[in-house]
């Protein structure tokens, strides 16, 4: 389409050749990125003049937040730890209930399409929903409390490592599996001897990973009532109190930063 | 003994190394279990998750189907245009912050100053920056974008500079052998290896930006969250459920074309 309106540029090479350059995209895409950019910044009211006014504001709000109320620090280490509790939980649960999942979703292992292709979609459409939203319907559910966030972070471990995990089932060698259901093994036997030692590494990497993200998530799934840390921080902020919310972050810089150093450590070691 | 149970035999067990690790890690679980209370969730939590059930399959179409200013597609394309223009305004100012934290080109102290102001800038959760910017441009959408890059750039400054550290000199020695100007070389050597690899992520961003844009109206900075929140503080699951297909099916759209995208791009 775009080289009939732009035809390609003929060049005619010395030995007589006549070769044909096509039209570089980029203007193309330069266009509709500008437009784009434009029309959202008209949505949004974007202004370059609030901007410029106002954001010192936001660093007068920083500077409330040093130095931290170290006093606070007594009173956080409950929340910061049913934060903890409830990503290892969420995470553990989910990661394991993935594996059977992935399983029934990978092509190579099911025969069946229907099969596969019901538990694909099922993975696909539970990461499509933020974790805060599965988080305020399972406070519906489960009561206001770590429960209901515990069940929002399984939900998003399982759909993403499930989808990480029917990923490389799929592009494992197929192989060693065919010739171990060739000696008289069933195939949950070759499965478990075939497969699963080829993918096993990547998936705890997966596990772990996402394991360090669900810290991030936790930490504000107390905004709707599902527990831990950002309870403390939505309430903080409400008071104004930014002493106390420079604490609470503090905090949680260290302990991600402590988690993401240990899930590394692990995960250079399994791969 | 057969030489392929001796190689059996000889493969390194480090039960010891493995026994521990289970260990530490079936503590963690049993210790996480104290947070899991049920007592909460009775009859009504079930009769709850139906009604949630019914209202997702009987959704309310005029909202979803309708063009004003409530309507779910209003409020859809509101959320991509934050997570849109954040996503831009967070990738232009990622550029500088990436070739400051690339240890290859700066001074180790530098780099590594402006490596632990990501890190900082990546674990301030989304609505807390979301609260913090509402006193800047007051409520709405604008609120939004300013949070979206922000957050944005945490995550892309990171994977721009993997991306520059890999740089291929060898490329660059060719061209000053050659007799390349500096600008030559920028736009020749450097450019190119790095435009592919930086849109890919930008692209990837933009996916994540969706779902983040999407949750920010709970603090009231734009989007389809605040309506969503409202709708479920007063039980009106059937609006609950339009807004969530729309949102989910936008949200699988933007995948599908990104990763059609960042497929393109990476073959080249």
């Amino acid at each position: 389409m775009y080289d009939k309106i732009f035809p390609p540029k003929k060049m005619l090479l010395p030995n007589g050749k006549i070769v044909y350059e096509k039209r570089s995209r980029t203007p193309l895409v330069l266009l509709v990125l500008i437009v784009a950019t434009i029309l959202s910044a008209n949505f949004t009211n974007f202004s370059f003049k609030v901007l410029f006014t106002q954001i010192g504001q936001f660093f007068v709000l920083i500077g409330d937040m040093i130095p931290p109320k170290w006093s606070y620090m007594s009173t956080l280490w409950s929340a910061l730890f049913a934060t903890l509790q409830m990503s290892l939980l969420g995470s553990m649960i989910g990661a394991v209930l993935a594996l059977p999942l992935a399983v029934l979703a990978s092509s190579n292992i099911i025969r069946n399409r229907v099969v596969t292709a019901v538990f694909k979609v099922i993975l696909s459409l539970l990461r499509t929903l933020p974790t805060l939203v599965t988080a305020l319907i399972a406070t519906f559910v489960f009561g206001l409390g770590p429960t209901a966030g515990v069940v929002a972070i399984l939900l998003f471990t399982l759909s993403y490592v499930g989808k990480l995990l029917y990923e490389q089932i799929e592009n494992v060698d197929m192989g060693s599996f065919e010739a171990m259901e060739s000696t008289g093994m069933t195939r949950i036997q070759a499965f478990r001897y075939a497969v699963f030692p080829q993918v096993l590494p990547g998936y705890l990497s997966n596990s772990l990973f996402c394991f360090e993200g669900n810290v991030r998530y936790a930490a504000i799934l107390g905004f709707v009532g599902a527990g831990g840390v950002g309870l403390l921080i939505n309430e903080n902020l409400g008071w104004r109190d930014y002493p106390r919310v420079g604490m609470i972050i503090l905090a949680l810089v260290v302990t991600v930063y402590l988690i993401e150093t240990i899930s590394e450590h692990f995960r250079k070691k399994l791969i | 003994m057969t030489t392929v149970e001796k190689q059996l035999r000889a493969s390194p067990r480090n039960y010891r190394y493995f026994l521990s690790v289970s260990l530490i890690v079936a503590f963690l679980f049993v210790w996480s279990l104290w947070v899991v209370n049920l007592k909460d969730m009775n009859q009504s939590g079930f009769k709850m998750a139906l009604n949630i059930l019914k209202g997702i399959v009987h959704p309310d179409l005029d909202l979803l189907l309708s063009v004003s200013k409530q309507s779910v597609l209003y409020l859809l394309l509101e959320t991509v245009a934050i997570a849109f223009l954040g996503t831009i305004v967070g990738a232009v100012l990622s550029i500088p912050l990436a070739f400051l934290a690339a240890s290859n080109i700066v001074p180790k102290p530098v780099a590594w100053l402006t490596r632990l102001l990501l890190i900082l800038i990546r674990t301030i959760p989304a609505l807390v920056y979301g609260l913090m910017f509402i006193r800047v441009s007051g409520m709405g959408a604008f609120a939004g974008v300013l949070t979206v890059a922000l957050t944005s750039i945490g995550m892309l400054a990171k994977l721009y500079v993997d991306a520059i550290e890999e740089l291929d000199t060898r490329v660059l020695e060719s061209m000053t052998s050659i007799g390349c100007t500096t600008f030559e070389k920028i736009r020749y050597g450097i450019f190119p290896q790095l435009l592919s690899i930086f849109m890919s992520v930008t692209i990837y961003r933009f996916d994540m930006n969706m779902r983040e844009a999407s949750i920010l109206g709970l603090v009231g900075a734009g989007g389809i969250g605040a309506p969503l929140i409202f709708a479920m503080n007063s039980y009106k699951w059937n609006q609950v459920g339009s807004l969530l297909i729309g949102l989910v099916v936008l949200i699988l759209i933007i995948e599908l074309i990104s990763n059609k995208l960042r497929a393109k791009l990476i073959k080249g």
